[in-house]
C-alpha cells in the first residue's frame, strides 16, 4: 500500500501534527519507503494465528480500589506551561 | 583517565568496600572525567552537587557497616528515566524544560542500593533511533575510531549516551533502556556489555514510553559482572508498573563464572542473512567455538519467522508510539505552542516540539491504526509477532537453553552515513535484536573481537524468559575467551 499527499495531510491532522506543502511532499516519500518495507508481511500465512496480546502469560493483576497518592496540586501543576487558579489551561473550546 | 575511573564497577566496589579510596573521591574522579569530555556530547546534563551530596552520604554508610550493593558506585542514567527534581527530556525539545516530580522505580532501586548519580545521558528522541544522531541535544560521538582515523563515528542508539559514557570511563555503568536492540547495538558499537531483561523483569513506571509492549530498563557496563550485578539493583516487581513480573529477583553475581557445561545453544540458520561481513560471520563462529569448548553443545536451529520481526516491529512499536506520544499536547506538561483554537495549538505544538524522526513515526502509527488498516496493519503484525515467539518457544521445548548470534549487521558507522533520504537503512541497524523484543526474551550483547578497522564486535547471547542467570553465565565464557575492549586512546580530553 502507499498514500497520496491527501492521504498525508489526513494522517497529520488525526495526529495533530501541522505540516508545510513542502514537508507533505517528503513526507510522501519516506512514509512510502517505511509502507514497502513493512508490506512484507502481507506473504506471511497467519491463518488461524491469535495477534499477540502480552508476551508473558499473566493476569493483569487488581489492586485495593483506594486513593493511594495525591494532595499535592502545585507538584502536579509545576510543569504546566499554562496554570489559572490550580487549573490547567488551555484556550476556549466551547463557545 | 585516573585510575579510579579505569577500575571496573565490580573492582571499585572491592575498593571502596576495603577503604581503598572513598565514594567522594571516585565520584570526583569521574566528574573529572566528564569535564573535559564535552566533545563526546555523551551527557545532556551533569549534576555534580548532587553527586558529591549522594557520595558523601555513602561514605557514611562505608563506614557506619550499612552500606548497599551498589554503595557509592558512580552512574550515568539514560535521558529517559524521570529523576525528582532533574530534567528530563527524552532527547525531545517538547520536554526541554521538563523536570519530573517523582522518580522513576529503577532509578529509586539504584539509589536504594547505594549509587551515586552523575547525570543524564543522551539518546536519540524518545528512543527513536539507532545512532543517537536524532537527539535534540545534538549527535553523541563514539569513543572508538577507526585505526588511523579521525572521522567521529555514532555510538548507536537510542542508548548511544549511556554507551558512549561507560566506554570512555565517564560512569562506572549506566541504565539503558531496550525497545528493539536500544542497549545492545551501542553496547557492541562500543565495545561494553549491555543487557536486556526479559519484559517484566524491570519496571517500566517513570521510564517516558516509546512502545510499551516492548520497553526495558538495563544496564550498559564494562564487564559481564558489572552488569549482573548492576541489573539485580534495578530488577524487582514494583506494583505501579502491571506489566512487571512478580518474580524474586536472582544473585545474579553467582551466575557468573558459572559452568556451561551440557548447555545447549542454538545457532539460527536464518541470520545467516545476505550481505553479512565475513568478519561477523567469522566471529560467530568463534564465539560459537568459545561456548563448545567449555563445554557447551552448539546446535542449528531454524526460527523461520525471523524475517519478518523487522517489518513487524516497525508496524506494533509505531503504533504504539503514535498513542503514548499523543500525551504531548502542551496541557499538563512540556513546551507549548499557541494556536487560534485548541487544535492549532496541539498541532503547532507537536510539529515544533517533535523531531523529523519523531513525526515520521508518529505519523506512521496513526495511518496503521487508522481505520480501514488496523486488521490489514496492526492486527497482522500481532499475529507474526506470535509466530515469532512461537519460534522461540519451538526452539526451547527442544532443549535449547539460549541462542547465539550477532549483535550488529556492521560494526560503528560514520555520523550522518544512515541518515539520509530513506529511513528504512536506518531500521535495518536492529535486525539482529528486534526479535526478542517481538518475543520478550533477554538478551546480552558482550564485546567478542575487532573488525579490520579496529572497531569492537558483539555477540548477542539469547535466552528463555526469566533465564538471565544463563546469560551471565554465557557470557561470562566470551568475555574470558576474547578479553576485554577498552577504548584504546582517550582523544577527547
Amino acid at each position: 500500500m502507499s498514500v497520496d499527499q491527501a492521504t498525508v495531510r489526513r494522517v497529520a491532522h488525526l495526529a495533530r501534527i501541522a505540516v508545510t506543502e513542502e514537508e507533505v511532499v517528503h513526507l510522501q516519500g519516506e512514509l512510502n519507503a517505511i509502507l514497502a518495507f513493512v508490506d512484507e508481511l502481507a506473504e506471511v500465512d497467519v491463518t488461524g494465528v491469535e495477534p499477540m496480546t502480552s508476551v508473558t502469560p499473566m493476569t493483569l493483576p487488581l489492586r485495593a480500589d483506594v486513593v493511594t497518592d495525591g494532595f499535592y496540586p502545585e507538584r502536579v501543576l509545576a510543569n504546566a506551561p499554562v496554570t489559572e487558579d490550580g487549573f490547567f489551561a488551555v484556550p476556549k473550546v466551547v463557545e | 583517565m585516573s585510575e579510579l575511573t579505569r577500575l571496573t564497577l565490580t573492582a571499585a566496589r572491592e575498593g571502596l568496600a576495603q577503604g581503598h579510596f572513598s565514594a567522594t573521591e571516585l565520584t570526583q574522579a569521574y566528574l573529572d572525567a566528564i569535564e573535559p569530555a564535552g566533545d563526546l556530547n555523551a551527557f545532556v546534563l551533569t549534576t555534580p552537587e548532587k553527586a558529591l551530596d549522594m557520595a558523601k552520604a555513602s561514605d557514611a554508610r562505608l563506614a557506619s557497616g550499612e552500606a548497599g550493593p551498589l554503595e557509592g558506585i558512580p552512574l550515568g542514567v539514560k535521558d529517559n528515566y524521570a529523576v525528582d527534581g532533574v530534567r528530563t527530556t527524552a532527547g525531545s525539545n517538547i520536554l526541554k524544560h521538563f523536570v519530573p516530580q517523582y522518580e522513576s522505580t529503577v532509578t529509586a532501586n539504584l539509589w536504594r542500593d547505594g549509587a551515586v548519580m552523575l547525570g543524564k545521558l543522551n539518546q536519540d528522541e524518545f528512543a527513536m533511533g539507532s545512532s543517537t544522531e536524532t537527539s535534540a541535544f545534538g549527535a553523541t560521538v563514539n569513543p572508538w575510531r577507526r585505526e588511523g582515523s579521525s572521522q567521529p563515528l555514532v555510538p548507536g542508539g537510542s542508548s548511544g549516551g549511556s554507551a558512549a559514557a561507560v566506554a570512555a570511563h565517564l560512569c562506572a555503568g549506566a541504565a539503558g533502556t531496550d525497545t528493539g536492540g536500544s542497549i545492545r547495538q551501542p553496547a557492541a558499537f562500543t565495545g561494553t556489555v549491555g543487557i536486556k531483561p526479559t519484559y517484566g523483569r524491570c519496571s517500566r513506571w517513570g521510564i517516558i514510553a516509546y512502545a510499551s509492549s516492548l520497553d526495558q530498563a538495563g544496564p550498559i557496563a564494562r564487564s559481564v559482572n558489572d552488569a549482573a550485578l548492576l541489573l539485580r539493583s534495578m530488577a524487582g516487581h514494583d506494583p505501579k508498573d502491571s506489566t512487571s513480573a512478580k518474580l524474586p529477583v536472582p544473585d545474579y553475581q553467582q551466575a557468573v563464572g558459572a559452568s556451561v557445561k551440557g548447555m545447549r545453544i542454538g545457532i539460527p540458520r536464518e541470520y545467516r542473512v545476505d550481505g553479512m561481513s565475513d568478519e561477523i560471520a567469522a566471529l560467530w563462529d568463534e564465539g560459537a567455538q568459545w561456548l563448545r569448548d567449555a563445554g557447551a553443545e552448539v546446535v542449528e536451529i531454524s526460527l523461520p519467522h525471523s524475517k519478518y520481526a523487522l517489518p513487524a516491529y516497525y508496524i506494533v512499536a509505531l503504533a504504539e508510539a503514535s498513542s503514548n506520544l499523543a500525551r504531548y499536547d502542551g496541557v499538563r506538561y512540556g513546551e507549548r505552542v499557541p494556536g487560534r483554537d485548541i487544535i492549532e495549538m496541539y498541532e503547532k505544538t507537536r510539529a515544533s516540539g517533535f523531531g523529523a524522526e519523531v513525526r515520521r513515526r508518529i505519523m506512521i502509527g496513526t495511518y496503521v491504526l487508522s481505520a480501514g488498516y488496523y486488521d490489514a496493519y496492526y492486527v497482522r503484525a500481532q499475529k507474526v509477532r506470535t509466530l515469532i515467539k512461537r519460534d522461540f518457544e519451538n526452539a526451547f521445548a527442544a532443549g535449547v537453553d539460549a541462542v547465539l548470534a550477532p549483535a550488529t549487521p556492521s560494526p560503528a558507522f560514520g555520523i550522518g552515513e544512515k541518515s539520509g533520504a530513506d529511513p528504512v537503512e536506518m531500521y535495518l541497524q536492529d535486525v539482529f535484536t528486534v526479535t526478542l523484543n517481538m518475543a520478550g526474551l533477554p538478551g546480552i550483547a558482550v564485546p567478542a573481537g575487532l573488525s579490520g578497522e579496529g572497531l569492537p564486535l558483539g555477540l548477542q547471547l539469547i535466552g528463555r524468559p526469566f533465564g538471565e542467570e544463563a546469560l551471565f553465565s554465557l557470557g561470562q565464557v566470551i568475555e574470558e575467551a576474547a578479553g576485554r575492549f577498552p577504548c584504546p586512546e582517550d582523544w577527547w580530553r
